[in-house]
């Protein structure tokens, strides 16, 4: 299962400068778990996986552009 | 000064190009890769892409706008609003690399930016403040005492915060301790500082600041603006002057705010925000802002004074050159702050293509934006397209003439506050001064529902 961005904006995988990230490649996660933040116009919306499994890998890097629809990260 | 770097973007880098070319000085855009298409990359001289469009990685980077500024070679650079516009680190670094930096000394911008200093400052120069604790609490302290003394309910704030960010609501005492952990926290992690105050909570204010301007010798006041039409803290709705203040609280912030510039030598045009409380008719200091304000345009419509000339002129190293007595306000003024949000859906972002931007004229009509028809508007910046400013001489005038221009603008491909401004300036509330700084919240049907 992907885990897909509903918005456009830039895409952070830590709450904040100097935090951890929210998951790393690898990690296993559960359904609902907030694996990252996508900005748009200064507002911050959490971006969760639908279902449980492990995050295999980032496709949008810390910082990164996602548009509608792009995928942020691979699960399994 | 014969070129200015502007590290701005949108609507305000098109207003401070403007009185530039006006003056004859030659304009340097920095603009993100999002950007570089952009109306105000249009209109400079120059434009110079300074990085990706994440603003930390482009408008927020002080090697980057420097950078850019020794390439170009600029002389001067002016930070608008938001952004770098507050940090004395980049202004220190601006004056280092031998630039002028138009703005007030890094000095004055750390005063004013340590919001438990600037209430010390406003207390030391006799600007009316609310009860609250005088510096930042300490771990020694004894807050539940001084908590008790200042009455409930009572705002904690954040020391390094501003702008609306960085408060907490305490009412029931039970929840202080707790409250006063949690926006510790949040302040260290938002402001990389965990300095927090207490401040009494006025439950129905309106929001009054004061528009000064100063040489560090010589100081004016601009007369005042009320900005209560507000959402989430975020102001919508300017109008200048402020209406039904009594005479004496008037004079009191407008003589108080001079002598806290004067006190604190400052350079540049600045704010004194203040809450009005309608029912005691107290005003009380809230912060000062150390740069142009989004809202400069309506004391510009009653003065006639252009205030980004007057920056850049007392940047450029010359006097004042007016007194209080040259200042004269005529008429009213009302500001719209036009955003790319759907009202009707909680204020959802809404970025995308302008396919048609049809602005306002006529008569005492001024319509300021950093877009024009086909441009786009990035997902990653601030939602504010442009302003509409309406000038009459008188309130119910400039009221008739704002929905009159409001009726007249159209634009097309995005969501915008337009309809929602037209419905709040035709409220009752409105023409009688009975709005508040929660007024949109609490009155859900303005907004439209949730969908």
């Amino acid at each position: 299962m992907d885990i897909i961005s509903p918005l456009p904006g830039i895409f952070y995988r830590k709450p904040g400068p100097g935090k951890d990230p929210y998951v790393t490649e690898g990690e296993s996660i559960i359904a609902g778990q907030t694996i990252g933040l996508v900005e748009i116009m200064k507002q911050f919306s959490e971006v969760r996986a639908d279902v449980a499994g492990v995050l295999v890998r980032f496709e949008i890097e810390d910082f990164g552009i996602v548009n509608p629809g792009d995928v942020i990260a691979v699960t399994s | 000064m014969k070129k200015l770097l502007i590290a701005n973007r949108g609507e305000i880098a098109v207003r401070i190009i403007r009185t530039a070319r006006e003056l004859g000085i030659t304009t340097v855009a920095v603009v993100s890769e999002a950007d570089k298409a952009s109306y105000a990359a249009d209109l400079a001289d120059e434009a110079i892409v300074i990085g990706p469009a994440p603003a930390g990685l482009s408008y927020l980077s002080h090697e980057a706008v420097l950078k850019a500024a020794a390439d170009s070679g600029a002389d001067a650079v002016h930070p608008g609003y938001g952004f770098l516009s507050e940090n004395a680190e980049f202004a220190r670094k601006v004056i280092a690399a031998g630039l002028t930096w138009v703005g007030p000394s890094p000095a004055s911008i750390e005063l004013m930016g340590d919001k438990s200093r600037a209430r010390r400052a406003a207390i030391d120069a006799g600007v009316p403040t609310l009860p609250g604790t005088e510096t930042a609490l300490q771990d020694s302290d004894d807050i539940e005492a001084i908590a008790a003394f200042i009455g409930y309910p009572l705002v904690v704030k954040a020391s390094a915060g501003g702008g609306g960010r960085g408060i907490r609501l305490v009412v029931n005492p039970d929840e202080l301790v707790a409250t006063v952990d949690i926006a510790q926290a949040e302040a260290l992690a938002a402001f990389d500082s965990s300095d927090v105050y207490f401040e009494k909570f006025v439950s129905r204010a309106r929001h009054v600041e004061v528009q000064i301007l100063g040489d560090g010798a010589n100081f004016v006041h601009l007369g005042d603006r009320d900005c209560s039409m507000q959402r989430r803290q975020q102001k919508i709705l300017e109008e200048a002057p402020a209406p039904g203040l009594p005479d004496e609280v008037r004079q009191r912030m407008r003589d108080s705010s001079l002598e806290l510039a004067r006190k604190a030598h400052y350079v540049g045009v600045g704010t004194i925000e203040f809450l009005y409380d309608p029912e005691t008719h107290e005003a009380a200091f809230i912060e000062m802002n150390t740069r142009i304000q989004v809202e400069h345009t309506i004391t510009e419509a009653i003065t006639g004074i252009d205030l980004v000339r007057e920056q850049l002129r007392i940047a450029s190293g010359e006097k004042l050159g007016l007194t209080q007595e040259d200042v004269h306000f005529t008429g009213h003024a009302l500001e719209f702050r036009i955003n790319a949000e759907d009202p009707d859906n909680n204020f959802m972002p809404s970025p995308g293509i302008i396919k048609a931007l049809t602005l306002p004229g006529g008569v005492g009509v001024r319509s300021d934006f950093g877009f024009v028809a086909g441009k786009s508007v990035a997902p990653f910046y601030d939602s504010l397209l442009g302003k509409i400013i309406v000038w009459a001489p008188t309130r119910d005038i400039a009221i008739a003439r704002a929905e009159r221009a409001l009726d007249e603008t159209d634009i097309e491909g995005i969501k915008t506050t337009v309809g929602l401004l037209r419905r709040l300036v035709s409220l009752a509330d409105f023409a009688e001064v009975n709005h508040h700084t929660k007024y949109i919240e609490t009155a859900v049907d303005l907004i439209g529902v949730a969908k």
